[in-house]
């Protein structure tokens, strides 16, 4: 039916003699156009990491998937995007493979399976983390009844008790993480087994720090001109830039809060609930707000996105890990406003039920991406400051 | 009735749709081409080349007017306008403060076009994306746009714009601006141009068009039925050798393959037909589709081995691999003693040298006609592979005369109202051969004066300071 799609899937057989998933072979198949074009090298990092190859097998396509940021700048800008018959859309066919990086790399590999219906997986997961409190509380709720509880959080659910199934649900959460990231290293890194030496050593280390600062920064939304990436329209704005950002340390903010929080216990023996002037309250309040602006404007976007960005089918799986976020902020305020009456026992359990969920999903839903796109920033840094193996254009 | 009406969808149309606005016009583009393919041939490009006399953002040491006024009579062999050409070439130096205030961005030179860096500024996306950077202005600015409205004809009286076509409907206008670009893709008219050769084919059959769809010459051949002067030669157009797998229209920039220079070129019969290596390829890749276009079936036959792999331009679609010469030959369908006979010449021809692909290197066959004058290595090393191209025509230089006003002339006598720039004007400054990013600086060269222009006549027009 398309004759240049099968030669490019030829080629792309031919020269990997690896078998490539179907989302595997379309980012190949437009690596190879968009490599031979090269007009979209100034927008972010996918593109000079392409000019570093000349062929696409599946380590570069989960890598350059990874590193892409889905800004939408090389769809408006690009000469081959459908009604072309090349039929280039690199946002999409980049998300598309992502969401496969994301269940292939998965720890424990058979729980990737939960990013078929991502949607329904975080739905499920919060009704549990919900359903878990409320039991919790009705077992209990005998117990407190006719006291006055002002803020008492560990009269309703025993601080060890909640030590113990947050820290273990967290511990797994990194551990899973952690092992995704190593899996998803392993898959594309192509430096492996070269000796380490001083002067590698140095450069790792500035490699590491530029891709701290390309990622904390997010770079790579800033089109690479400093107008911001596309939303609804081929207009630059730096919005989702602002509200990714509020999202982030938003979370940060109140992870923050709760360390301190935890310090305090168990270093300086104050226990909750704190004054509304100390320092866990405030890192968690300012969080919290930024926790509820970030994600509402990132659904606002989500929605309002040019359908032809991304991927509309993974919608389920970013609105769900937002609600999430959005959820897990609203009701840790709510729960900071209406502390000392006797909705408290309801809104802590409901919170804990939305947080509890969360964490039970980060390493099954849309927050992975930020673990392998800092791991593909990682590897761009590095095979950045190693000269380009071709010499194509020399003359 | 609208101020300025403008005839095209391009970067010269839009750059004097711009400039008519900013000069206080009321201004109408009409496109012929639907929304998703607006920008016609601008939509391929990604660079402007640019005179500087000191490093400048993205540019790097000098290119001062002069050298770009050498390098554009060499490219054209004279066929040139001496004051339009230096008139273009300083424009160029000042028109990208401009262009960024209407959201253009530039970037350094793309991986692959080091030998750009000094000469041309790219556009930080390509042309799509300058386009798209252009409309958005326009908008903003209150430049109507109509997307699929192809104009048919002009109502001129005396030599004066007063009305578009475009079938029953008639568009009014104080002044208009014509550019909607050249005839490339009106394949009858290529095959006119062409004709037949002394082998009694037509060679524009065998033509690939690089470029837009959209460009069949419309108003071209209206202009020169309605007695306007005329510029060029019809077969004179920018013409590169491309894959022979390309799309018939708008195959752009990946359909190139670079490996050319390192390489041989074999015809239909398997015979090398001109020096592969005379000059560096970026200086001569724009010879090579009229090249090809002269020879037997309008095919020929790039031919490399790999040794090569790695120092071109990846291209869109795999090469033809065999891991000896006779299965090669036998795959691209060549008489396989002719092929045999013609790379074992010139295998036994190469002169021992030192490669290099950065300069004129010493690497040159002896005794051999055409000789490979440079980058020449035996072809020995397997796998092989080849690339078949044909002709790719991007742009056509016939076009309407002008001069430093963007006027359109009818019997030597400048229009008050009716001008015209870009690709339909291109050819009085380029009548022959091509550079990098020349086209780029002629039309916005010309679409800013043909605006400005266009906005003057308009607004010192009677009826409007009546109005």
């Amino acid at each position: 039916m398309r004759p240049l799609d099968s030669l490019a899937r030829e080629a792309v057989a031919l020269a990997q003699g690896e078998h490539l998933s179907a989302s595997e072979t379309e980012v190949a198949r437009q690596m190879q156009i968009c490599n031979a074009c090269r007009y979209c090298e100034g927008f972010c990092a996918v593109f000079p990491a392409m000019t570093r190859r000349l062929e696409f097998g599946k380590a570069d396509v989960h890598y350059l998937a990874s590193l892409c940021h889905n800004c939408g700048a090389c769809l408006h800008a690009c000469q081959y995007a459908p009604p072309h018959e090349f039929a280039v859309n690199v946002p999409k066919a980049m998300a598309q493979l992502r969401v496969q990086s994301y269940a292939d790399f998965a720890w424990p590999r058979a729980l990737g399976a939960l990013y078929r219906r991502n949607g329904v997986v975080l739905a499920f997961a919060a009704a549990i983390g919900l359903a878990l409190f409320m039991i919790l509380l009705l077992r209990i709720d005998d117990d407190i009844a006719g006291q006055s509880l002002a803020a008492n959080f560990y009269a309703v659910f025993p601080h060890n008790t909640l030590v113990l199934m947050f820290g273990a649900v967290f511990a797994f959460a990194v551990l899973a993480l952690a092992m995704s990231a190593r899996a998803f290293w392993r898959a594309v890194a192509s430096e492996t087994g070269k000796p380490a030496s001083a002067t590698n050593a140095s450069r790792n280390g500035q490699a590491a720090a530029a891709a701290a600062r390309d990622a904390l920064t997010l770079k790579y939304l800033d089109g690479g001109h400093g107008d911001g990436c596309n939303e609804a329209s081929d207009a630059f704005t730096l919005v989702r830039r602002r509200f990714h950002h509020a999202t982030f340390y938003g979370f940060m903010l109140c992870f923050a809060a709760t360390c301190v929080a935890t310090l305090y216990h168990y270093a300086l023996g104050l226990h909750a609930p704190y004054a509304m002037t100390s320092l866990p309250v405030i890192l968690g309040s300012v969080g919290g707000i930024g926790l509820l602006v970030g994600p509402a404007g990132l659904l606002w976007l989500n929605l309002h996105r040019d359908p032809a960005h991304g991927d509309p089918q993974q919608r389920p799986m970013d609105v769900g890990f937002i609600a999430l976020l959005f959820a897990s902020s609203l009701t840790g305020l709510a729960l900071l406003l209406w502390r000392d009456t006797g909705s408290m026992p309801w809104l802590l359990a409901v919170h804990l039920g939305i947080v509890m969920a969360l964490f039970l999903t980060l390493p099954y839903g849309k927050f992975v991406h930020a673990v392998l796109r800092s791991a593909a920033l990682l590897k761009y840094a590095i095979e950045k400051r190693q000269p380009n193996p071709w010499a194509q254009g020399a003359d | 009735m609208v101020d300025v009406l403008v005839i095209g969808g391009g970067n010269a149309a839009l750059c004097a749709a711009l400039m008519a606005r900013e000069a206080g016009a009321t201004v109408l583009m009409v496109e012929s081409a639907p929304r998703e393919w607006r920008g016609g041939n601008s939509m391929h490009v990604r660079n402007l080349r640019c005179m500087h006399d000191a490093p400048q953002d993205v540019l790097l040491d000098a290119y001062p007017e002069e050298e770009f006024w050498q390098d554009l009579q060499k490219v054209t062999g004279g066929a040139t306008n001496e004051k339009l050409a230096r008139l273009v070439i300083r424009a160029s130096s000042q028109c990208r403060d401009w262009m960024r205030r209407h959201g253009v961005r530039f970037q350094p030179s793309l991986a692959g076009t080091l030998h750009l860096s000094r000469t041309n500024a790219f556009f930080m996306g390509g042309g799509k994306a300058l386009v798209n950077a252009y409309y958005r202005s326009g908008e903003q600015l209150g430049v109507k746009v109509r997307y699929d409205s192809p104009v048919d004809a002009l109502e001129i009286e005396d030599g004066r714009f007063t009305a578009a076509r475009i079938g029953s409907e008639r568009i009014e206008a104080k002044s208009c601006v014509l550019a909607c670009g050249g005839f490339e893709s009106n394949l009858e008219w290529q095959r006119e141009a062409w004709g037949r050769n002394e082998r009694g084919e037509w060679p524009a059959d065998n033509f690939l068009v690089r470029g837009t769809r959209f460009n069949r010459g419309v108003l071209l051949k209206f202009m020169m039925d309605a007695g306007a002067d005329i510029i060029g030669d019809p077969s004179q157009a920018h013409c590169v050798a491309i894959d022979a797998r390309a799309p018939l229209y708008d195959g752009g920039i990946v359909t190139r393959v670079d490996c050319v220079s390192l390489g041989v070129m074999l015809n239909r019969d398997a015979r090398r037909f001109y020096d592969e290596g005379e000059d560096f390829w970026p200086k001569r890749y724009a010879i090579w589709g009229r090249l090809v276009a002269q020879q037997p079936g309008q095919i020929a036959y790039c031919i490399i081995d790999s040794k090569a792999i790695g120092r071109f331009m990846p291209p869109v679609f795999p090469g033809v691999q065999a891991q000896n010469l006779p299965q090669l030959a036998q795959q691209l369908g060549l008489d396989c003693d002719a092929f045999m006979h013609t790379l074992g010449d010139f295998n036994a021809a190469c002169r021992p040298g030192t490669f290099d692909h950065t300069v004129l290197d010493d690497c040159r066959t002896e005794g051999l006609t055409p000789p490979k004058t440079h980058w020449a290595l035996p072809i020995d090393t397997a796998p092989f592979y080849a690339y078949a191209l044909r002709p790719g025509i991007t742009f056509t230089y016939l076009g309407l005369k002008t001069n430093q006003m963007a006027a359109v002339h009818f019997g030597g006598v400048p229009s008050g109202n009716l001008f015209v720039a870009g690709e339909m004007m291109a050819g009085n400054v380029l009548g022959r051969g091509y550079t990098a990013g020349v086209g780029m600086s002629i039309g916005t060269a010309f679409g800013r004066i043909a605006g400005a222009q266009a906005a003057a006549a308009a607004l010192k027009d009677p009826s409007y300071a009546a109005a």
